[in-house]
């Protein structure tokens, strides 16, 4: 049965597709994904990756696509982190902060997300002043209405011995932190951790540093002409689409741990402090990791929205994946029925994936909360 | 069944296409008689560019552009108010005539190779001649676009300008970076806020965004013009008969100009003996019926906007807030590229 609704319904796609291929055919309008390869001709003023106006309109989504996921990515650390913090503090005893908890929930849950992005972009951002009065800190790091600029590492030829050592030091953290464990498990007693990991850090950087001495040089931003030359530039667009996102999504998270929490058995708080765990161990070992399981599942759904949300980007110009292909490439190239497609089809990639990723962590939590 | 789902969403999505590409394949041919049937036309305009298109504080929409949808309509109907305005943004117009959302757009748009070969589109007529260029705020002290060097630019999405900025900058050796906004308002309310260097765009619509800015007196527009931008109206490819009807509505209002026919004397110019008026007029000839129009077609068109120059100089001329000159808009007569060819 699934086999022939299958069958159909890729039947039927074909045949969609044949259609509306004559039919812009018929209208003159190009069809196809040829365009990907042209050269695409505009600028983008924030990318990840070495883009100019030469590159084709195939970069340009790989360069929005990098943007989004950017402002999503570190949306989601934002809001995860404050989200928790603020349910957590929803369900404080003190009556203060449990207060201030609920004022923001509710402020920040209840204003359209497009209002907050104005406001942070038009209300807040533009009142700093231009790059000629820019706000500084020791002359290294400004702030205008241009955006944030920062001092940078600019790395020269054997940078790359130096991203060795850091992936080793990685894998070392790791291997450390799965021998304590194990040690604590088995024998209860703890191991050493920071200071072998000292060592090692300390060989592996000096090895690179033999190996390549040091290619890095600071760019400093330096005032020339009309704006700063140099440095790494924090656009305002990205700053304020970053606020708004994290912020706004933290009320909703907040609302959900509070859930999560309260779903947990009055008797294992009980039974924690019965043991002599202090409170904020007891939530940080028993109701917590017992709360996960009923937070996850809306979570993701935060998650999701949250990087849905991230499209609003075009009210204040922020060079995300629909502005520049959905907006910009849509508009030179005209060919919309592709481009709308391949737009929805990178969204629908991004949940999935998401999706799955949060599906395997809820699955591992199910199981050590059982265990417990 | 995650793949159902993808393929749901995928099947959905090519029946919508297919919706999309089909009203106007049928209407192909046939866009005189299927306005008429209405009883309005459907015009495409910008979302507010005061002397092109801009809603007035009644909400009734005025400029360059409405007032050629309006001539369309007293052509048709010799009623200029049976027209539906609808706002668009730069990004959406392409696809608001390709679909058949609308019967026309009169959206300040460049007629460009690319628009004009790729999108199914055709451009029947020019009917502002304008070049981009560049405004900035007086204390900057610039005065010329080539000490833009490091500049940032607002602009907006998915226009020429986009594009001839990045041609420009590069081809002089100079470093830009560009804030491109969907929407107009957005761009300028950027610009003002202090976000851009400069604010660039068509020359007309600088005198036009100007007046939208806080300190109108305090910016100044720089002398280079980096572009052509013929500006006119757009019909859907294939309808070649809808195409002659827009081109030559246009056309009625350049010749009535050459020919001294305005508005306030049309009972006088009835009783010309020349010529050229008396076919303007449809005295003599049957040029409406050959557009599928009545004989008065050209007098209604003129009777309610007036001639090419009556209709610049009420929307954008030097008694109105833009000031523009005529320049490069006047008639070939004067000096300017404005040319009807021959009725007859
Ligand atoms: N002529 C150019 C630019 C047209 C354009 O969209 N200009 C903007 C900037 S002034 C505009 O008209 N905005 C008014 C609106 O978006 O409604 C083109 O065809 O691409």
């Amino acid at each position: 049965m699934q086999v022939l609704v299958l069958a159909a319904v890729l039947g039927a796609m074909v045949w969609l597709v044949g259609n509306v291929q004559s039919n812009l055919e018929r209208q003159n309008i190009n069809s196809g994904f040829g365009f990907l390869s042209e050269r695409a001709g505009f600028g983008i003023n924030q990318t990840l990756i070495a883009y100019t106006e030469d590159d084709s309109f195939g970069r340009v989504v790989v360069v929005g696509l990098l943007n989004t996921l950017l402002v999503s990515g570190l949306g989601i650390f934002f809001a995860t982190l404050l989200g928790f913090s603020l349910g957590v503090a929803r369900l404080s005893r003190n009556w203060l902060i449990s207060k201030i908890a609920m004022v923001y929930i509710e402020i920040f849950r209840n204003v359209p997300l497009l209002l907050q992005i104005m406001f942070w972009y038009f209300g807040v951002l533009r009142n700093l002043p231009s790059p000629r009065q820019a706000l500084s800190v020791g002359d290294a790091m400004f702030m205008s209405n241009r955006g944030i600029v920062l001092p940078w590492l600019e790395a020269g030829a054997g940078a790359m011995w130096y991203g060795v050592a850091l992936l080793g030091l990685a894998a070392g953290f790791f291997w450390l932190r799965r021998r304590t464990l194990k040690a604590k498990l088995t024998t209860g007693h703890s191991t050493r951790f920071w200071r072998p990991l000292l060592v090692l850090a300390l060989a592996l950087f000096g090895a690179a540093a033999l190996m390549a001495g040091v290619p890095f040089a600071l760019d400093v931003p330096q005032l020339k002409g009309f704006n700063f030359r140099g440095g790494l530039t924090v656009i305002p667009e990205f700053v304020a689409l970053l606020l708004a996102l994290s912020l706004y999504t933290a009320a909703f998270i907040a609302e959900i741990v509070r859930a999560g929490i309260n779903s947990v058995n009055k008797g294992q708080r009980e039974a924690a402090a019965a043991l002599g765990l202090p409170e904020r161990v007891a939530l940080r070992l028993v109701v917590l990791p017992q709360a996960l399981r009923v937070i996850i599942p809306p979570l993701t759904s935060q998650y999701l929205n949250l990087t849905k949300n991230s499209s609003l980007a075009v009210a204040i110009a922020y060079p995300d994946i629909v502005s520049v292909l959905a907006g910009t490439t849509l508009s030179q190239v005209g060919q919309a029925l592709e481009i709308i497609f391949v737009t929805m089809m990178i969204y629908l990639s991004l949940s999935l994936l998401t999706s799955w990723a949060m599906n395997r962590y809820n699955q591992r939590m199910a199981f050590v909360g059982n265990n417990t | 069944m995650q793949i159902f789902r993808t393929l749901c969403v995928g099947f959905l999505g090519l029946a919508a296409a297919n919706l999309l590409a089909m009203p106007s394949v049928q209407a192909a041919g046939k866009t005189l008689e299927i306005v008429q049937k209405r009883g309005h036309l459907k015009c495409g305009v910008s979302q507010g560019l005061p002397g092109f298109s801009t809603p007035d504080n009644r909400g009734k929409w005025t400029g360059i552009d409405v007032d050629f949808c309006k001539a369309i309509a007293a052509a048709i109907f010799n009623d200029p108010s049976k027209v539906k305005f609808t706002p668009l943004s730069a990004k959406e117009r392409f696809t608001a005539i390709q679909s058949g959302e609308v019967d026309i757009i009169a959206r300040n748009t460049t007629w460009s190779m690319h628009r004009d070969t790729a999108l199914g589109v055709d451009f029947p007529v020019i009917n502002y001649y304008d070049g981009q260029g560049f405004m900035v705020r007086a204390d900057l002290g610039v005065t010329s676009a080539r000490e833009l060097d490091g500049a940032t630019l607002c602009t907006n999405q998915g226009t020429t300008t986009e594009l001839n900025a990045a041609d420009y900058f590069r081809s002089n050796g100079m470093q830009y970076e560009i804030v491109a906004f969907e929407k107009a308002d957005e761009s300028v309310a950027a610009y003002n806020s202090g976000r851009c260097d400069a604010y660039t765009t068509d020359h007309s619509a600088l005198y036009a965004q100007k007046l939208k800015l806080s300190q109108p007196k305090a910016h100044i527009v720089l002398p280079e013009i980096i572009s052509k931008e013929p500006l006119g109206p757009l019909v859907r490819q294939g309808d070649s008969s809808w195409n002659d009807l827009v081109r030559w509505t246009h056309y009625a209002t350049v010749a009535a100009e050459e020919f001294g026919v305005t508005s306030k004397n049309l009972a006088k110019m009835k009783l010309s003996s020349n010529p050229s008026i008396r076919r303007l007029m449809g005295l003599d000839g049957s040029f409406g019926a050959n557009l599928g129009l009545s004989k008065q077609w050209a007098v209604n068109i003129i009777r309610s906007v007036g001639n090419y120059g009556e209709i610049f100089e009420r929307n954008v001329g030097v008694q109105t807030p833009l000031g523009i000159e005529r320049g490069v808009n006047a008639l070939w007569t004067k000096g300017g590229l404005h040319y009807a060819p021959p009725i007859r």
